[in-house]
């Protein structure tokens, strides 16, 4: 499931990050549209027998199952990219009203070495859009920066029962996508 | 559960033939299902919930209109030896139509969509939604994978279709033909917290 080569292991190492603080935070299920971005993470996810993978029609059901899940005693994350956060406005009220411990990781758009401006008005909106539902925004841009990240984001959500979206900067996927595999 | 499937689902949509009472019928399916875990979706599906009789293993949604269901499965995958039911109105499910296609493609064995369908939206002035203007939610339901779609017109079948819910033995939507009435607001707590931490005490977690 790693990177072959060790260069693209060490470029790619931060997915690999990310996975191990779902796992090992305890992780239950892990709601998401997918993105190039998350796929390492995705694809680990359905490897993992103790995690449920659940694929959604559009992001605003992950704020909602991910709600669901904590209800129900378990940990779950919501995985997305940053077009998916205006699909999910009004149902960021779930979690702020009921002050559910939140963490969704998303993957920028439009903001980096963007091909297709369409995806440009919702990712420069994103960070405001999110803040302006009242979650907290952390980002990170470098791929040493990313499971410190991570880690403080759930921390706040899931020991400190905060709403919490990480952002993961554009330039950190780069132009990958538009070169080809 | 098939018997009910047979006599009940009709080639032609909308065949909006019963004239359930919606409090008699959430109020006789909570009390064949008595350990259900229960999400209302918000509106009419609260108050009928809340009027069936407060109980912390009750979580009344206020808002948040679509999400009823995709709750429930988060809750469902959460505790899969729980029953869960999904209590909510056409038009909540209407707008979370997509979550029909998330709970088909996971097929949680105990979680159960009870989609009470006046054919209207009830809490803004009964303008007709989709369910009596064309669209076949039942059929939408199998089309997403749902293994398990009935249609309920009297109460008749209500004691076969709680005792198939209680069986947790496939996921579930049943669309309960009701009376499109305006009935007396029952309000429970608008206050999520306490709802959400009396719900997971009564599971035996703590707050946060």
């Amino acid at each position: 499931m790693n990177s072959p080569g060790s260069a693209q292991n060490d470029l790619y190492a931060w997915r690999e990050d990310i996975f191990s603080i779902l796992k090992n935070g305890g992780v239950s299920q892990v709601a998401y549209v997918p993105d190039a971005g998350h796929s390492h993470v995705i694809n680990r996810v359905h490897e993992e027998p103790g995690m449920h993978p659940i694929v959604l029609t559009t992001e605003e059901e992950g704020v909602a199952s991910v709600c669901g899940a904590w209800l129900g005693g378990e940990r779950a994350v919501l995985l997305m990219q940053s077009s998916g956060v205006g699909n999910c406005i009004n149902m960021f009220s779930l979690v702020n009203n009921c002050r559910f411990p939140f963490l969704a990781i998303i993957t920028m758009r439009g903001e980096w070495a963007e091909f297709n401006q369409w995806q440009s008005p919702m990712g420069k909106a994103t960070q405001a859009a999110i803040e302006l539902m009242g979650i907290t925004v952390l980002r990170a841009d470098r791929p040493e920066e990313v499971a410190a990240t991570v880690s403080a984001g759930f921390d706040a959500a899931f020991e400190g029962g905060e709403s919490v979206c990480v952002l993961l900067g554009q330039r950190l996927i780069g132009k990958k996508k538009w070169e080809g595999k | 559960m098939s018997q009910q499937n047979q006599t009940n689902q009709s080639n032609q949509p909308n065949q909006r033939t019963a004239h359930i009472d919606r409090r008699a019928f959430v109020k006789q399916l909570i009390a064949a299902c008595p350990d259900a875990l229960v999400i209302t979706g918000l509106g009419s599906a609260t108050y009928d919930v809340y009027a069936a009789g407060d109980r912390p293993e009750n979580f009344y949604l206020w808002g948040a209109m679509g999400g009823a269901a995709a709750v429930g499965l988060g809750l469902a995958l959460a505790q899969p030896k729980r029953t869960v039911l999904v209590i909510t109105g056409d038009g909540e499910q209407l707008m979370g139509i997509g979550a029909l296609a998330t709970i088909g493609a996971q097929k949680p064995a105990n979680l159960n969509i009870i989609v009470i369908d006046n054919g209207h939206f009830g809490e803004t002035g009964m303008q007709r939604s989709h369910t009596s203007l064309g669209t076949d939610l039942a059929a939408v339901a199998r089309g997403c994978g749902i293994g398990k779609v009935v249609t309920v017109n009297t109460l008749e079948q209500l004691p076969s279709l709680a005792a198939d819910i209680n069986t947790r033995s496939g996921a579930l939507l049943a669309q309960v033909f009701v009376q499109a009435d305006e009935l007396p607001r029952a309000l429970p707590t608008r206050d999520g917290v306490y709802t959400k931490n009396r719900f997971r005490e009564a599971l035996g977690f703590g707050p946060v």
